[in-house]
């Protein structure tokens, strides 16, 4: 009798512990990154350049880089994504390209970065002759994201209620207007949740950037200026090891960033709940 | 004769919604019960009552008490224990996705460490009475979701039998199958009955009259009427059971 | 109108090849970098020995893969029973304040860019090894701890929805029968999910094998293959990610070369995961 009992009490227990261990690292990486690198972070980190390499200074021209090549990502991305998502969930009547298209948007989002990075290398910076540059950087990550737009736009492509789309039809309307004016405003919050998404994982990118866009120390100008995210100086101050402070400071930054794109993610779905 | 189980102003809310009013009645051991009414009226909400599945949903409430072999089902009882005595059968066969040997094993495996030899017994033995043996002996390996619809549910019969309870609970156990494969259950209780209390939720009013030694009129969450089957469909005391034996409405 | 609708349709087919068109490049360009080498030297060469020594113009991978091995599979020994149990937790018995804060700290974990969790690793996880064990900390251990905590999420996730996903038949079956709930969830919720949960470690194994920037920042990215999880080792990714900013030549090609063994690995783990989806499919 009590001897399945205890059993259960016992895994019931061995289970919340688990639960409570993966809560407890979370917190401890946060903590002990933000408590260590807030207080090197004031106004003129976010405003000024970097000094003798970085010991000194703060990361502006790295924010600019990480801004320019994310957008330059998105920009390359999104319309791509969403327009698969919208030809595999409106257009499409299965069968073989489908399942092609769909076979290849997981493998790529399976490949690992550092392959990214080496395909971008050879292929942008070297034989598109784009050198190192906000631009193959740009068009790197893009790839690399594709997978997560094409996705999620298509799941919330895909909870549009039929009833919209036939109500739209009986109106006379053509499948292009129907989409532009009824499916694509109704998924809005559902691709912009895969849309952040992805800004936080090209943030976060380092191994691709790094083999694409360079290190360079100045922010980049024009696009096919190189730069160095955030993600990449982090990298460099630590393995190089320049400054620990500045270090524990970028990845505060970072962390906050990633705190910040979950939060927005995280309001846009509760949007999409609500309205459904 | 003693009865199997003794419910006494049983009292069972979901929520705010009182789904049982009152009941009271003594179901007797070795016979079948059949409990009818019209959708909704508690018939099934009482069966579950009876091994504590309700337990499982949120905001549920009792009164009343609950006796099996003089012991409050709801105090005095483990709840495990109570389920391997008062067994169930469900509506949609839910074999397990395990071989057929597997599912009826799975009961006696919870509860001891048994030997293969003795399993093998068991297992052979519930089939057997289950009138499902000379159809599986020679696919005990196989997945029971491979088995027909009214095989599946035999086999679920069987899997309640192997952990050797004192009442089955069936609730409305040949609705989701063929008129074949519910002559061939209806058998199978007729032959049960000796050893089981057994308790059967029907919509079907003919298969009450075939099957049953006594019958429930459920409606509105409260028994209109209760007594031997022969006597309910043939001589029914309250105009409402008559009304609906008649087919009047339901 | 009805041209119109064509071009429409004709641009966005254009635009889904995309993602086919970028699989295919990826792979002509890294093996058309990568294969000569190796066609050069002899396949078995390559991958079988342990020599890494460019400057003499040695390049045998072995040591890679089997430090790739290793930090993996002990990740996959610290990260899948952590995720597993806090799968079964979210799925069957979570209470709602811990769920709340579970659910969006997973997310968060997802979240976090590998170099901060290498950064965390280097700075945390290392020197408490060094002090702690032998060694000076860089080392198999460090990689797998890191790597467990960086596969949780995609576990967690994957195995959560395989779990929740075994019919409520099947529960009310074995709850009827007297089962308690945790014989239920060990007996019958568990084999049921057991192809989902299986696809959940290979995706898991796919991304530890896959990572770079937090591995190079802990394991030592020594080639000599290690004797103990104390000891430092060098990935497939961190043997690229190190040397690409320097090497030419051969060795450049064979950096390419390391991606192509990569690539297949990879492969070959997104295969094995379709197979166990399809499995999951068959038995219902």
């Amino acid at each position: 009798m009590t001897g399945k009992n205890l059993t259960q009490s016992a895994a019931f227990l061995a289970l919340r512990a688990a639960a409570i261990i993966t809560l407890a690292v979370l917190f401890i990486i946060i903590i002990y990154i933000m408590s260590n690198g807030l207080r090197h972070i004031n106004t003129s980190f976010f405003l000024q350049g970097p000094t003798s390499m970085g010991r000194d200074g703060g990361i502006a021209p790295f924010i600019v880089s990480t801004l320019y090549v994310s957008a330059v990502s998105l920009v390359i991305a999104a319309p791509v994504g969403i327009g698969s998502a919208l030809y595999l969930s409106e257009y499409s009547k299965g069968g073989l390209p489908v399942r092609i298209i769909r076979f290849c948007t997981e493998t790529l989002a399976g490949i690992p970065s550092i392959i990214f990075g080496l395909f971008g290398f050879v292929f942008f910076v070297v034989s598109l002759g784009m050198g190192w540059s906000v631009l193959s950087g740009g068009l790197t990550l893009a790839c690399m994201v594709l997978p997560t737009i094409i996705k999620t736009s298509e799941e919330a492509i895909k909870t549009v209620p039929e009833t919209y789309r036939e109500g739209s039809m009986a109106l006379g309307a053509t499948k292009w207007q129907t989409i532009v004016k009824v499916v694509l405003p109704v998924s809005v919050p559902g691709i912009i949740t895969g849309i952040i998404l992805s800004i936080g994982r090209a943030v976060g990118e380092t191994a691709a950037v790094i083999l694409t866009a360079g290190s360079s120390l100045r922010a980049p100008v024009s696009i096919t200026d190189p730069g160095r995210t955030m993600s990449v100086h982090l990298y460099v101050l630590t393995m190089e090891g320049i400054s620990n402070e500045k270090a524990f400071a970028t990845a505060a930054v970072l962390i906050l960033f990633v705190l910040g794109i979950n939060y927005a993610a995280n309001k846009t779905a509760t949007f999409i709940r609500r309205k459904v | 004769m003693k009865p199997a189980i003794t419910i006494k102003n049983l009292n069972f809310y979901y929520r705010q919604v009182m789904a049982l009013k009152n009941i009271s009645i003594d179901i007797p051991a070795n016979r079948v019960t059949a409990l009818i009414g019209p959708s909704g009226c508690g018939k099934s909400t009482f069966l579950r009552v009876l091994n504590r599945m309700n337990d499982l949903i949120e905001g549920t409430r009792i009164e009343g008490k609950i006796l099996f072999n003089d012991t409050n089902i709801y105090k005095d009882m483990d709840l495990m224990k109570l389920r391997k005595k008062v067994g169930m059968v469900f509506q949609k066969p839910n074999p397990f996705p395990m071989s057929v040997y597997n599912n009826i094993a799975y009961g006696p495996r919870l509860h001891r460490k048994i030997s293969d030899k003795e399993l093998d017994g068991i297992v052979e033995k519930s089939l057997k009475s289950a009138s499902l043996w000379d159809e599986v002996r020679d696919r005990m390996e196989s997945s029971a979701l491979g088995l027909s619809g009214g095989q599946q549910q035999r086999l679920c019969i069987a899997r309640c039998l192997a952990v050797q309870p004192e009442v089955l609970l069936m609730d409305e156990p040949t609705s989701a199958l063929d008129p074949v494969s519910t002559a061939k259950i209806e058998e199978l209780v007729k032959d049960l009955r000796d050893k089981f209390a057994i308790i059967i939720v029907t919509h079907n009013m003919q298969q009450a009259g075939r099957i049953s030694d006594y019958t429930a009129f459920f409606l509105n969450g409260e028994i209109v009427e209760y007594g031997a089957t022969r006597e309910i469909f043939h001589r029914p005391v309250d105009k409402r059971t008559e009304d609906y034996i008649t087919g009047r409405f339901g | 109108m009805r041209s119109h609708e064509k071009w429409v349709q004709g641009i966005l087919f254009i635009l889904a090849t995309t993602a086919v068109l970028t699989v295919l490049a990826i792979t002509f360009f890294i093996f058309s970098e990568g294969l000569p080498i190796m066609v050069d030297r002899g396949v078995t060469g390559f991958i079988g020995s342990t020599r890494w020594e460019p400057l003499s113009g040695s390049f045998g991978i072995l040591g890679m893969i089997i430090g790739t091995i290793q930090i993996t599979l002990g990740a996959i020994a610290l990260g899948v029973p952590v995720g597993l149990a806090c799968a079964v937790y979210l799925a069957e018995i979570a209470d709602r304040r811990l769920e709340k804060i579970l659910r969006p700290g997973i997310e968060l974990l997802a979240g976090i860019p590998s170099v901060v969790y290498g950064f965390f690793g280097l700075s945390v996880v290392v020197p408490f090894l060094r002090e702690h064990f032998p060694g000076n900390g860089f080392s198999i251990l460090a990689g797998s701890i890191i790597l467990a905590i960086m596969i949780l999420p995609t576990v967690v996730n994957i195995s959560e929805n395989s779990i929740r996903s075994v019919p409520g038949d099947y529960r009310s079956a074995s709850l009827a029968l007297g089962a308690s709930h945790w014989q239920t969830i060990l007996r019958v919720i568990l084999p049921a999910a057991r192809s989902g949960i299986a696809a959940s470690v290979i995706l898991g194994m796919g991304r530890a094998i896959g990572e770079t920037m937090a591995v190079i920042m802990v394991t030592g990215n020594v080639t000599k293959v290690a004797g103990s999880i104390f000891d430092p080792a060098r990935t497939l990714t961190g043997n690229i990610a190190i040397e690409m900013g320097y090497a030419a030549g051969e060795h450049r090609e064979a950096l390419f070369a390391t991606g192509v063994i990569l690539f297949l690995i990879i492969m070959v783990l997104n295969f094995s995961t379709t197979r166990f989806s399809r499995k999951a499919g068959d038995v219902k």
